[in-house]
């Protein structure tokens, strides 16, 4: 199988669910935890490790999918009662469990095949080395099954659960009212984003999953405005980036994962600056056309009080503008 | 406890512990003041945007030692906080997502950095790889010298503007209402903020300076509701963690300092924690024995 056609699909397998979740966290402003998990992970990836003595796909991303449920748990048990604010609580928790993570390779790893910088970063180059073979029959690339199986998950919980995603997201009240229960799709979706994050990194590494976490769905979010628009655009433009980035990889003979996670930063600065209505040049071109459309009803005013045959010097007095700026508004509207 | 002895006369090892302390105090100090103004996690994604800088300083200067990879690493981390300022205060996206995004995007370029200059071949280039991780044992006298500094003036900035950051920490609506700069107040803070990470990430790497700006802070916000208490606390408390994480690191070969001296500081966040409700509970009784002093009945 070509190299080339499994870390382009691994990759689109990984962007899928990913930009789906993504486009929720952004909306309920909790994408930091995406990147806690990827980091609180690693101790279970240790643990798991050192249980089984192997460092089995399963066990890894079981040991690591524990510690990410671990990390949720913990930084909601410090918000409440309002000991320590969200922002803060994932830092404290992310950062211990990390040390913890690297304190335990550094301590009992010695002797152990566990590369942190593989953990860390992963590297999706190593896709298609890694199959998955059960009882000696080859079923092609391993990261095709753990990432096909989260997508499958995260696209059935989102056509599923779509109205309730939707309503507990943009009003918690109303979907409590309606009997909605805005905690379980909560926790439902942390869960799947614990899994996800999990799974996507034994594949692609942690950065390029923060960076397939945020990057589509802020873009989309610049772009479009009905929910199950911004879904498929942060899809479609996450998938985009990724081939593009490959490509350009390939070309340069660069890193893979990182250059992915520039195209995202790239694509997203083009639809910050360009967006058709929340990109920066859209939202300065209104504010101009806006101050325009003053200055003309500012001048058409003060034309009425003075007089129809007012010149421009006795409008400029009026308005205490200089001559200049009141002559070209009246050389616009007459 | 020999060891630990032993290892105090070790003049290495006091260098390596005087760092970790001078660092923990900077964070400490700064930090209250990004916890208290929601600002925690911009440490970890400038703390992340400082590698595309790091390997930037290195291909221009061509060596891993010197100012220019401290100097690269401001750069891009300034940068990136522009840019989440930007994008927070121009468009409808909120803090965290700009925050993941330029966490991401911005250590992914760094990558992308790293292996072209393992393409070219440059000598010397292995020392980068300790600023993921950290790195204390390599700090010598000198470096400790310049983090000193940087940490003298920090902290001589924020005794002199005490007042002004005191308002726009906890109420900046109010603090631009009476005519405060505040703007530039936040910038000054965020810049405050770049200075300790680019001090910080030598030590104890990209991944864990966050820890030692939020933990420290978080620590000292459960013991006290007065900021100075708060800010002289949380600056004790993570040169203490500094010092112990180094000392505790010393005393057995195979154990990296960083992410000693972040648990050190999660264990002190975890002891501190039942101190709130103590001091609620404390804060109750005297109230009831003062209305009873009073004669004043109770409820």
């Amino acid at each position: 199988m070509s190299v080339d056609l499994v870390i382009v699909v691994t990759a689109i397998l990984v962007v899928v669910p990913c930009a789906l979740l993504g486009s929720v966290l952004v909306l309920r402003q909790s994408v930091m935890v995406g990147d806690a998990i990827s980091h609180a992970a690693l101790p279970g990836i240790v643990l798991a490790f050192f249980l089984t003595g192997s460092l089995g796909p399963l066990t890894a991303v079981a040991g690591a999918a524990v510690f990410g449920l671990l990390t949720v748990v913990l930084v909601d048990l410090l918000q409440r009662g309002g000991r320590v604010r969200g922002d803060a609580a994932i830092g404290i928790v992310f950062t211990g469990l990390f040390a913890l993570g690297v304190l335990l390779i550094a301590r009992y790893g010695g002797n152990v095949h566990l590369d942190l910088e593989h953990v860390l970063f992963g590297e999706i180059a190593f896709a298609p080395l890694v199959t998955l073979e059960v009882g000696g029959v080859d079923l092609g690339p391993r990261s095709w099954w753990t990432m096909g199986v989260v997508a499958v998950a995260v696209v059935t919980f989102v056509l599923l659960l779509y109205k309730e995603l939707k309503v507990t997201t943009f009003d918690p009240g109303l979907a409590t009212v309606l009997g909605l229960s805005p905690v379980l799709v909560h926790q439902l979706l942390m869960a799947l984003v614990s899994v996800t994050v999990v799974g996507a990194f034994d594949s692609v590494g942690a950065i390029l999953v923060v960076a397939f976490l945020a990057g589509p769905a802020a873009t989309a979010y610049l772009l479009v405005d009905r929910f199950s628009v911004m879904l498929a655009t942060a899809v479609g433009t996450g998938a985009g980036s990724a081939v593009v980035g490959y490509l350009l990889a390939r070309v340069w003979d660069l890193s893979i994962a990182g250059m992915m996670a520039g195209v995202v930063g790239v694509v997203f600065l083009t639809a910050l600056l360009l967006g058709p209505r929340h990109g920066l040049v859209a939202a300065a071109l209104a504010e101009r056309r806006r101050r325009t459309r003053l200055r003309e009803r500012l001048v058409r005013h003060a034309r009425g009080s003075v007089g129809e045959g007012a010149t421009v010097a006795q409008l400029a007095e009026r308005l205490h503008w200089p001559v200049a700026e009141v002559e070209r508004v009246v050389a616009r509207i007459s | 406890m020999g060891d630990l002895l032993a290892a105090l006369g070790d003049y290495t090892l006091r260098t390596v512990a005087l760092g970790a302390a001078v660092l923990g105090l900077l964070g400490g100090a700064l930090g209250t003041f990004a916890v208290l103004r929601r600002q925690s996690l911009l440490s970890d994604a400038l703390s992340h945007a400082t590698l595309p800088g790091v390997v930037l300083g290195f291909l221009v200067t061509g060596t891993t030692s010197g100012s220019g990879l401290m100097v690269g690493a401001a750069v891009t981390a300034a940068l990136a906080a522009g840019l989440v300022l930007v994008v927070v205060q121009r468009t409808r996206l909120k803090q965290d997502a700009v925050l993941a995004l330029v966490l991401s995007v911005f250590f992914g370029v760094g990558t992308v950095l790293l292996t072209y200059v393992a393409t070219t071949g440059a000598s010397g280039q292995s020392g980068l790889d300790r600023f993921v991780l950290g790195q204390a044992a390599g700090l010598v006298a000198s470096d400790v010298r310049v983090m000193a500094v940087l940490t003298a003036v920090a902290l001589a900035v924020v005794a002199l503007l005490y007042k002004e950051l005191k308002l726009v920490a906890f109420d900046p609506t109010f603090a631009r209402a009476v005519g405060y700069p505040v703007r530039r107040l936040e910038a000054l803070l965020t810049a405050l903020l770049v200075v300790a990470i680019v001090v910080g990430i030598q030590t104890v790497g990209v991944v864990l300076i966050a820890a030692l700006l939020i933990t420290p802070a978080a620590a000292a916000r459960q013991w006290t509701d007065r900021l100075a208490v708060m800010v002289v606390l949380a600056a004790l408390l993570g040169a203490v963690s500094g010092a112990v994480g180094a000392l505790l690191s010393a005393t057995t070969t195979d154990l990296p300092t960083g992410p000693l001296i972040v648990l050190v500081a999660t264990g002190i966040f975890l002891v501190s924690l039942p101190a709130r409700a103590l001091r609620t509970r404390l804060g109750a009784r005297r109230e009831v024995s003062a209305r009873r002093a009073k004669g004043v009945g109770v409820r």
